[in-house]
């Protein structure tokens, strides 16, 4: 009885899955449907490097089971350039130097993305809170700050 | 450090009901474990400190995850609410603004959107970031096992680090918070090694409303503490140091000092007792100045409370 049949929709796209009890979300996405832009950093749900939308909320992708997502939809770090093309926050990143080794930029993208649609003006005080459980060990923090700053029309 | 395997091998089910839920973890013992957000329970069984052999994920049983409000009868919390649902949750926001600080203090927004305020006490950390808030509100855990339904103040939920008063096959299904007390502030202030996302290395909640009954100063402090005592701790001494006459001395001192007395730190990896006492004493200080401004508390003089004694 350890496999289980899930539904999930991810990156708009359903997909059905027979999964082990015991796999994680991150382990699904990253091995079974080969999307590697999410991160595995710590699997402690320290870093957020494994941040993903579910349901719209951004969640640690390494604390959650494949089989708790069942039925929900799930967005990760390649759907928001679904056409290949960046999105206005993607290009901020690129234009800022909010990149340096990337390994952090999909979940800090995803937190971001998240905070912008809930705020879509955030101070930068905000900001920084929202990106609390995104660690950048580069520590490229500044950058990454007027990136998202500048995707929300604050700043330039 | 080594390479992580992800998760051991465990069956996982979904409870439907307290009674399945209780039944699930009777007949499985140790062997069985309650799932609520995970983000304490996956961590340390990938670090192979838990091996539960079927994990009961209890999200899905009615009303664990219902948020209820009634001025009469106060706050309902389900035990597998969020901590994001909780802090912002319109009536939690107005009326136990003190909830809200505290459940926004844990870790960060991605772990807040799967860790409970049923997990933040149930697993009974001397840190926990939501006991100190719950001991100053008069919080009750509601429990559902083999007896039935039982409630228990929150002051006698936790009996150590990690152990508290659940039963085998015993669950939390709900926290109580009582009616707020009219005109009552609270503050809780986390001090950790950064600014934000990191445990408590002290936890001090400072809660106060007017009281006509004490007729030495008209106001009544809860003061309660995160990381300083095998559990998380009020302080009997601290409070009634707080409710004594502001004629008899420095209050806010005597209390900041009877709180740091009641303590019982321990060095660890975050840092030595002798701190954690001397931050409690400061902690103390700034949340009881913060909280007696909002009362329009005098800190040196008569409170208000006498003016109010005849309404």
């Amino acid at each position: 009885m350890n496999k289980q049949t899930i539904s999930v929709t991810v990156n708009g796209a359903p997909e059905r899955l027979e999964v082990e009890a015991s796999l994680t979300l991150l382990q699904m996405l990253r091995e079974r449907l080969a999307l590697t832009g999410t991160k595995n950093g710590c699997e402690a749900g320290e870093c957020g490097a494994c941040t993903v939308l579910m349901d719209g909320e951004p969640v640690n992708a390494c604390l959650v089971l494949a089989v708790e997502a069942d039925g929900c939809e799930v967005l990760t770090v390649e759907g928001l350039a679904p056409s290949g093309q960046l999105s206005a926050l993607q290009a901020a990143f690129s234009e800022h130097n909010a990149v340096q080794c990337g390994f952090c930029t999909p979940g800090m993208l995803i937190s971001a993305y998240a905070l912008l649609k809930r705020n879509a003006h955030p101070t930068e005080p905000q900001i920084r809170e929202a990106l609390v459980g995104n660690l950048c060990r580069c520590t490229g923090y500044v950058r990454i700050i007027e990136a998202v700053q500048a995707a929300s029309g604050e700043r330039g | 450090m080594l390479a992580r395997p992800g998760l051991p091998c465990f069956d996982y089910v979904r409870a439907t009901s307290p009674e399945d839920a209780s039944t699930l973890l009777l007949e499985n013992g140790f062997a069985a474990r309650l799932l609520m957000g995970g983000t304490d329970l996956f961590p340390r069984m990938r670090d192979g400190l838990l091996r539960p052999h079927l994990v009961v994920d209890v999200k899905g049983v009615p009303g664990l995850r219902d948020i209820g409000y009634d001025t009469h009868d106060g706050l309902l919390i389900g035990a597998a609410v969020s901590l994001n649902v909780v802090a912002c949750h319109p009536d939690v926001q107005e009326h136990y603004p003190l909830l809200v600080e505290a459940a926004n203090s844990v870790a960060s927004y991605q772990v807040r959107n799967r860790a409970t305020l049923g997990g933040n006490l149930c697993n009974a950390s001397p840190a926990a970031d939501m006991a100190p808030a719950a001991l100053c509100l008069d919080a009750q855990v509601e429990l559902y096992g083999a007896a039935g339904y039982r409630r228990v103040p929150v002051v006698d939920f936790f009996l150590g680090p990690g152990r508290t008063a659940l039963e085998p096959g015993e669950l939390l299904v709900a926290i109580r918070f009582p009616a707020p007390r009219a005109g009552s502030h609270g503050r809780y202030i986390k001090l950790g090694r950064n600014r934000a996302g990191d445990l408590a290395i002290v936890g001090v909640a400072v809660y106060g409303y007017p009281d006509a009954a004490n007729r030495d100063s008209g106001y009544r402090f809860r003061i309660a503490l995160a990381s300083v005592a095998p559990v998380p701790m009020r302080s009997p001494a601290a409070e009634e140091a707080a409710a004594q006459s502001p004629l008899a001395g420095d209050w806010l001192q005597a209390t900041a000092d009877a709180a740091a007395e009641s303590a019982s730190p321990i060095d660890d990896v975050r840092a030595s007792a002798v701190y954690r006492r001397e931050m409690v004493r400061t902690l103390v200080l700034r949340g009881l100045r913060y909280v007696s401004a909002k009362l329009s508390r005098p800190e040196g003089g008569w409170g208000v409370g006498r003016g109010q004694e005849g309404a």
